[in-house]
């Protein structure tokens, strides 16, 4: 049976245990709910999930093991010929096996040896799976059939089921928490091995990015240089203009929204924000390519200067504007949470409207606005599409926004596309790179929400 | 006889033998209906602070205060009593304009101060709110240092030259305050770390630091306990040698023991003004007599 013919065999299954265990309880409860601890629906549920749940984690914990053992007895299966091959090659005639046994490749012209295996490979997983079925349906039947007569009146299926299902969410919720450790390590342990090849130091404080190693030996000129100085400078002067732009915009646009806007202004104003904060970057991207850019290299030349024609300025611009939105809605907040009290007390002592907003909302919004602004800067630093389309690829180690400049995230996708060998440093250079802005961007992310913690607790 | 000691007992958790016998009348000395609503008791004063004539004040369309008159005057502690929502402190703020700040908020009427009608939109409110300050029921300071808390009037008034004169006027302000000897070693903290009543004395020494001529005050103990009320109290009355205060209080014991006129609300209108005591001990109004009696509030 199919992996997914089991499940849903399964979930028919506990559902039936379902009505079996409700009516079972009504059996004995003699038909007087009073007489059962838990209302009968609990009973059917508790049938249900014992019914089903075993049985769903053996099947999971199954498939999971399978197709390593699998592999391990069609190995243990071949020639010695092919068995005493090095590692690497082993791994592409196992490649070769699973596409026979998928059909991806043609089989008439395969190696009779391989075909053998093949056929083995595939015998195993039916008998693997003739197996599994066999065992967890049983399994469920039996659990489930103990489950139902064990049911009594005094019972307490529903502490039992209340506390499963607490279980189901802690599950779901430690999910996400996971995944997210399960990146990070990844993420690790490719720059471990990337580190084994280029040195930790060489890589933080190398003044040369020139990711091109030689992948023949007749080739010329790439030597491949990993110091990611001018990646990180090129990534801080983008960011560092998308900030100039967005945060005195953002912040006093807030400030105008939030203090001194009609209620009818606003209503118009907040949405229009919103849509801003909406386009997909990719469309920022073009439009910073397209538009933005040409228009400040022709601004530069009637003005005599020679602009790149992806200059920084042009990419720190359109990003500067696509995080608008994200820094005037943050500090719109933090605004709004400072209390009437303090602009009373401010008025009443005589203070006008700006002096108001500067000696007192400003000052007691300050932290939260320091934690919006690390946030967008964090989001700034690891925004890709705006920078693919507008910035340039050649690391240039300037300060001048007006020269073509490279970023962390740029040098990633372009060391990631296309048709790549997952083992060479060019490529592992990019889960470096992508270490590294985790880090940035995680430190940036802890500041800002302690900032924004403690600022709470001030007005609690 | 005895309900109505336990009824003013339980309208405040802070009783005093004394107030109890001054609202302990024998029989009722109300001359006037419940449902006559023009103001009995003279509203006038010699010489007032401040002089409202025919004050009314609309939230959006919903009238909040009607025809109001009544003069604040020299020197004194004027205490406004009344049931919740009978609007003390819409007709608070219009003394010192801060129904300006509130959306939808209109005031009709004429307040002379001096020779001046402050409701004059044409008027100026920064020299106004100078003269007339206010304290708020929640202690309010800014999250400042104490230092900064008491120097921000004098800071936006221009009230000093040198820095010796403002370090003059914060520590005579925190003195009048009765608040120096406590906070004259951390002047460079946080006023927000203060207690609720050193706060709220923070907040009158912030206020008295640009020498106002009126102080009003909403209900500024009901956030504090008894001991910190009772040093606001003490203050107050120190105070009232310098400046005309308005308070707004719910406790009645308070307004008894501070004030030297009450006026008491009702529903938007203005019931009855008198001397403090003949108010608690021969109110006119059947509405008064009821209020101060715990009949109703
Ligand atoms: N900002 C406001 N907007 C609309 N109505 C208000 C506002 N403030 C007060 N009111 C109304 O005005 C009336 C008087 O309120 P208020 O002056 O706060 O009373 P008090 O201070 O005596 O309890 C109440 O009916 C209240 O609902
Ligand atoms: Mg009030």
């Amino acid at each position: 049976m199919q992996g997914s013919t089991l499940v849903i065999t399964l979930l028919a299954l506990a559902t039936l245990a379902y009505y079996a265990g409700r009516s079972r309880a009504f059996a004995v409860a003699q038909g007087k709910l009073r007489n059962l601890h838990s209302l009968p629906i609990y009973y059917g549920l508790y049938t249900a999930i014992w019914c089903a749940a075993p049985g769903l984690l053996i099947a999971a914990v199954w498939l999971m093991l399978e197709p390593t053992l699998i592999t391990k007895m069609v190995l243990g299966g071949l020639p010695d010929n092919i068995r005493q091959l090095d590692k690497s090659r082993l791994t592409l005639v196992l490649n070769d096996i699973r596409n026979l046994v998928h059909g991806h490749a043609p089989s008439a012209d395969a190696d009779p040896a391989l075909l053998k295996a093949a056929e083995h490979y595939k015998s195993l997983t039916a008998t693997s799976h003739a197996i599994l079925t066999i065992v967890v349906l049983s399994i469920a039947a039996a659990l489930g059939w103990l489950a139902l007569t064990r049911i009594k009146p005094h019972q307490r299926a529903r502490n039992t089921v209340e506390t499963l299902l607490v279980a189901f969410l802690k599950i779901c919720s430690s999910i996400a928490i996971v995944t997210t450790i399960g990146i990070v390590l990844s993420v690790l342990f490719e720059s471990i091995r990337f580190f084994e090849a280029v040195p930790v130091t060489d890589f933080l404080f190398g003044l040369k990015w020139s990711p091109q190693t030689a992948i023949r030996a007749d080739q010329v000129g790439s030597s491949g240089a990993f110091g990611m100085v001018p990646v990180m400078a090129g990534t801080l002067l983008i960011t560092f203009i998308a900030m100039l732009v967005a945060v005195p915009v953002g912040l006093l646009s807030a400030i105008y929204l939030s203090e001194y806007a009609s209620p009818k202004f606003r209503a118009a104003a907040k949405p229009l924000l919103e849509i801003l904060a909406g386009v997909p970057t990719v469309v920022y991207g073009f439009f910073a390519a397209l538009t933005v850019a040409p228009f400040i290299r022709d601004a530069g030349q009637a003005l005599g200067l020679d602009v790149a024609s992806e200059s920084a300025l042009a990419a720190g611009l359109v990003m500067g504007i696509m995080i608008i939105p994200f820094v005037s809605s943050l500090s719109d907040d933090v605004i709004n949470a400072v209390p009437q009290a303090m602009r009373d007390g401010a008025y009443a002592l005589g203070a006008t409207q700006s002096e108001t907003i500067r000696k007192v909302i400003f000052p007691s919004a300050l932290p939260g606005i320091i934690a919006g602004v690390l946030l967008a800067v964090s989001r700034a630093i690891g925004e890709t599409m705006i920078v693919v389309m507008a910035a340039g690829l050649a690391a240039n180690l300037t300060a001048n926004p007006l020269e073509a400049v490279t970023t962390v995230t740029v040098q990633i996708v372009t060391l990631l596309t296309g048709d790549q060998e997952f083992d060479s440093p060019k490529t592992l250079a990019a889960f470096a790179l992508g270490l590294v802005l985790f880090i940035i961007t995680l430190i940036l992310n802890v500041i800002a929400l302690h900032v924004v913690r403690k600022y709470r607790e001030q007005y609690e | 006889m005895n309900e109505t000691k336990e009824a003013v007992g339980q309208a405040d958790q802070f009783e005093q033998a004394e107030v109890i016998q001054v609202v302990a009348t024998p029989q009722s000395t109300a001359r006037v209906h419940r449902e006559h609503r023009t103001t009995i008791g003279e509203c006038r004063v010699d010489n007032p602070r401040m002089r409202c004539t025919d004050v009314n004040v609309f939230y959006d369309d919903k009238q909040a205060i009607n025809n109001v008159s009544l003069d604040i005057g020299e020197n004194e502690i004027i205490a406004m009593i009344g049931p919740s929502g009978c609007g003390k402190s819409t007709f608070l703020r219009c003394l010192n304009r801060m129904n300006d700040t509130i959306d939808g908020c209109r005031v009709i009427g004429e307040i002379l101060m001096g020779e001046e009608n402050i409701n004059d939109p044409r008027i100026d409110v920064v020299p106004l709110r100078a003269s007339v300050g206010m304290v708020f029921q929640k202690p309010n300071p800014f999250p400042k240092s104490i230092w900064e808390n008491v120097a921000f009037g004098p800071k936006i008034h221009g009230l000093y030259d040198h820095k010796s004169e403002l370090e003059e006027i914060i520590v005579t302000s925190l003195q009048r305050a009765g608040l120096w000897d406590e906070v004259k070693d951390r002047l460079d903290q946080p006023g927000t770390g203060l207690s609720g009543g050193q706060q709220q004395r923070l907040c009158i020494a912030r206020t008295i630091a640009v020498e106002p001529e009126v102080i009003l005050m909403d209900e500024p103990c009901s956030a504090l306990d008894p001991i910190s009320t009772a040093k606001v109290e003490e203050l107050m009355m120190e105070l009232e040698e310098q400046f005309s205060i308005c308070i707004v209080t719910h406790s009645m014991q308070q307004a008894a023991r501070v004030s030297r006129r009450t006026a008491y609300f009702h529903l938007g209108d203005l019931i009855e003004v008198g001397e403090t005591e003949q108010i608690f001990r021969n109110p006119q109004h059947q509405l008064t007599e009821d209020y101060i009696t715990g009949r109703f509030g």
